[in-house]
């Protein structure tokens, strides 16, 4: 059996813990326990089941998130059931919980992992390394894994089972972390769950120019993003610049308006599905990166694009 | 306050990443090593806290001699001294548990990690830390404050920040926009020269991993370019050729 982290969302199983537990599901050919903490909302555990989960556990009582209690409350539920494996999305959450999973269990542990294990020897799997500049094989050689998969790399397969749910309550447990505010950007994507992001650099000249890209991003529902020298002109906020210093991202689609194509924003970008360039100069880099080009002026493609969006919307 | 600071020492940013006998190992010909760019700025930040509290910052690497320059590097940018622990980092775990012993043996107020090294990618020796020490981790940070004997961080979470206060000691890992990293001067370039580094041997530990193979990614096919004046076509394209967008 393979357990899984159900990270939960303010009630909701999102598309990297569907992943995780398709991921569980078809390593250990069915059979799979998710772990949650905190009540989902209803439904939500049949999203689970449709991707094989059999079984969730639900712990009640844990009202803040800390990664020692979280991880703790976990790995109890998880070595109690004998589990060898287990996957976890890797997302924030996901990522401080992962590495406290495998000390507590004493598994080897792999982050990033973009695809299903090679089990013909061994128990080897192959992650991102480099910043999207390369792969590596990487053996597990103790018995409990932790892996650790990321969101939009691995299929989502489906295979319904029936699921049960089981609520447990929380161990005794003081909080070393406390949780003093939370700020975020209501009603948008988050960039690093966005399956499709418009991104855009200087070449869009000043901030007052961001309302075609966040009118196309509104169409294709997408994230917007952009390059470092715009979120350090303050022209965006900083929690949308990727790269190297920035977020790395690995959408299915990345538009790139106006941004150059600098190997410190391809490291955090490169890893995408389609890469689309519109730049108006034909020598940028970053037509060297993508997939589908457009040698133009932003203020006149853009609108085009819109207005394209549109049409096929309706 | 007492700050331990985990450096890594990785290939430059821009280095073009190619793979040796027989894609089992990093291709270093050529290649510049640096401070994680993510330890740049927990160093500075340690740095930082120290000016303004008190107290000293010291650099732990687990790496060989050749990483000795870049550790000369971060003493030059501020950190009092260095403890070089001589081992080839294998893995995430190896190296947080080599760091655990340092610590334990040391005793610190707080550690500093970077988010992830930006070779391997890992994002774990932070949160490995914590559990091997029993101590609060707090990941991705941005801001790090001292208020009554307790820490306060803001972090990133998925789509948004948070602010968190812990007791110390803590373990932290630095997210980008958690300050200005320094970079030497003059005279820290001479004072380095004189700083402490030591170098403990590693503990025996279980390995936990093995790097077998490499592969580069696959070469990107050649762009396909649409003609700006028709620029709406992407859409089309988008849609049902590429079938990326709904
Ligand atoms: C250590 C380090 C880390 C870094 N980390 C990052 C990082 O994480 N992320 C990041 O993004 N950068 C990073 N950088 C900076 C990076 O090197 C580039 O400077 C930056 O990405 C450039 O941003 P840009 O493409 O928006 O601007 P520019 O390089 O100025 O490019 C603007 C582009 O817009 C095009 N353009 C201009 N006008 C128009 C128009 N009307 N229509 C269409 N196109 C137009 C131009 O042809 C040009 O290609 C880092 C640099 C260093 C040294
Ligand atoms: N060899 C190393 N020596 C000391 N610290 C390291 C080493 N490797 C990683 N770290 C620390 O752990 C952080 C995250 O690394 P990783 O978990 O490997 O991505 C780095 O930013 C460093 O602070």
């Amino acid at each position: 059996m393979t357990g899984i982290y159900a990270e939960n969302s303010e009630g909701i199983f999102k598309k990297s813990v569907l992943e995780a537990a398709s991921y569980a599901s078809q390593i250990s050919k069915g059979n799979v326990l998710a772990v949650c903490i905190g009540k989902p909302n209803d439904g939500e555990a049949e999203k689970l089941a449709k991707y094989g989960v059999n079984k969730l556990v639900v712990v009640d009582g844990i009202t803040q998130f800390d990664a020692h209690t979280y991880a703790t409350a976990i790995a109890k539920i998880l070595s109690g059931e004998g589990i060898q494996h287990v996957v976890v999305a890797n997302t924030y959450e996901g990522k401080s919980i992962a590495p406290r999973l495998a000390v507590f269990m004493n598994a080897s542990l792999s982050t990033n992992v973009v695809d299903l294990p090679d089990t013909s020897n061994g128990f080897t799997v192959k992650r991102s390394v480099f910043s999207g500049k390369g792969f590596a094989f990487v053996e597990m050689l103790k018995n409990t894994k932790v892996i650790a998969i990321t969101p939009n790399s691995t299929e989502l397969k489906e295979n319904p089972v029936s699921i049960s749910v089981e609520q447990r309550p929380a161990e005794s447990h003081t909080n070393s972390t406390q949780i003093m505010a939370t700020s975020k950007a209501a009603g948008k994507i988050p960039l690093t769950e966005a399956e499709v992001v418009v991104s855009a650099g200087r070449g869009m000249k000043g901030p007052e120019n961001w309302k075609m890209v966040e009118e196309l991003a509104e169409l294709l529902g997408a994230a917007t993003a952009c390059s470092k020298p715009v979120a350090d002109m303050d022209w965006r906020p900083h929690n949308e610049h990727v790269g190297q210093t920035g977020i790395t991202i690995k959408p299915n689609l990345y538009i790139a308006i106006g941004i150059s194509g600098a190997i410190q924003h391809l490291a955090g970008v490169s890893s995408s599905k389609v890469i689309v360039v519109i730049n108006k100069d034909p020598e940028a880099p970053f037509f060297k990166a993508a997939d589908y080009g457009i040698v133009g002026d932003a203020f006149e493609v853009l609108p085009k694009l819109i207005e394209a969006a549109k049409a096929s919307k309706n | 306050m007492k700050i331990l600071v985990c450096m890594s020492v990785v290939p430059d940013t821009t280095t073009k990443i190619t793979f040796s006998d027989n894609n089992t190992r990093l291709n270093s010909q050529g290649v510049q090593f640096i401070i994680n760019p993510y330890d740049e700025l927990s160093l500075t930040k340690a740095i930082e806290l120290t000016e303004k509290n008190g107290g000293t910052v010291t650099v732990a690497t687990v790496g060989l001699a050749d990483t000795d320059a870049v550790i000369r590097k971060a003493l030059a940018i501020g950190a009092h001294d260095a403890i070089r622990i001589n081992a080839e980092p294998i893995d995430g775990q190896f190296v947080a548990e080599q760091l655990s012993h340092v610590i334990k043996a040391n005793g610190y107020d707080m550690v500093l990690t970077g988010r992830e090294s930006i070779d391997y990618n890992g994002g774990q020796v932070c949160g490995l830390l914590g559990e091997f020490l029993s101590w609060p981790s707090i990941n991705v940070c941005t801001k790090i404050e001292l208020v009554d004997g307790k820490a306060q961080f803001e972090r990133d979470i998925d789509g948004g920040r948070q602010t968190v206060l812990s007791s110390l000691p803590a373990v932290a890992s630095a997210q980008k926009d958690l300050c200005e990293p320094r970079i030497p001067n003059m005279k820290g370039i001479m004072a380095a020269r004189t700083k402490a580094l030591v170098v403990v041997e590693p503990v025996a530990c279980e390995i936990s991993s093995r790097y077998k193979q490499f592969e580069s990614p696959a070469p990107k096919q050649a762009v396909r370019l649409i003609d700006p004046a028709n620029a709406g076509q992407l859409i089309d394209i988008l849609k049902n050729e590429a079938k990326i967008i709904a």
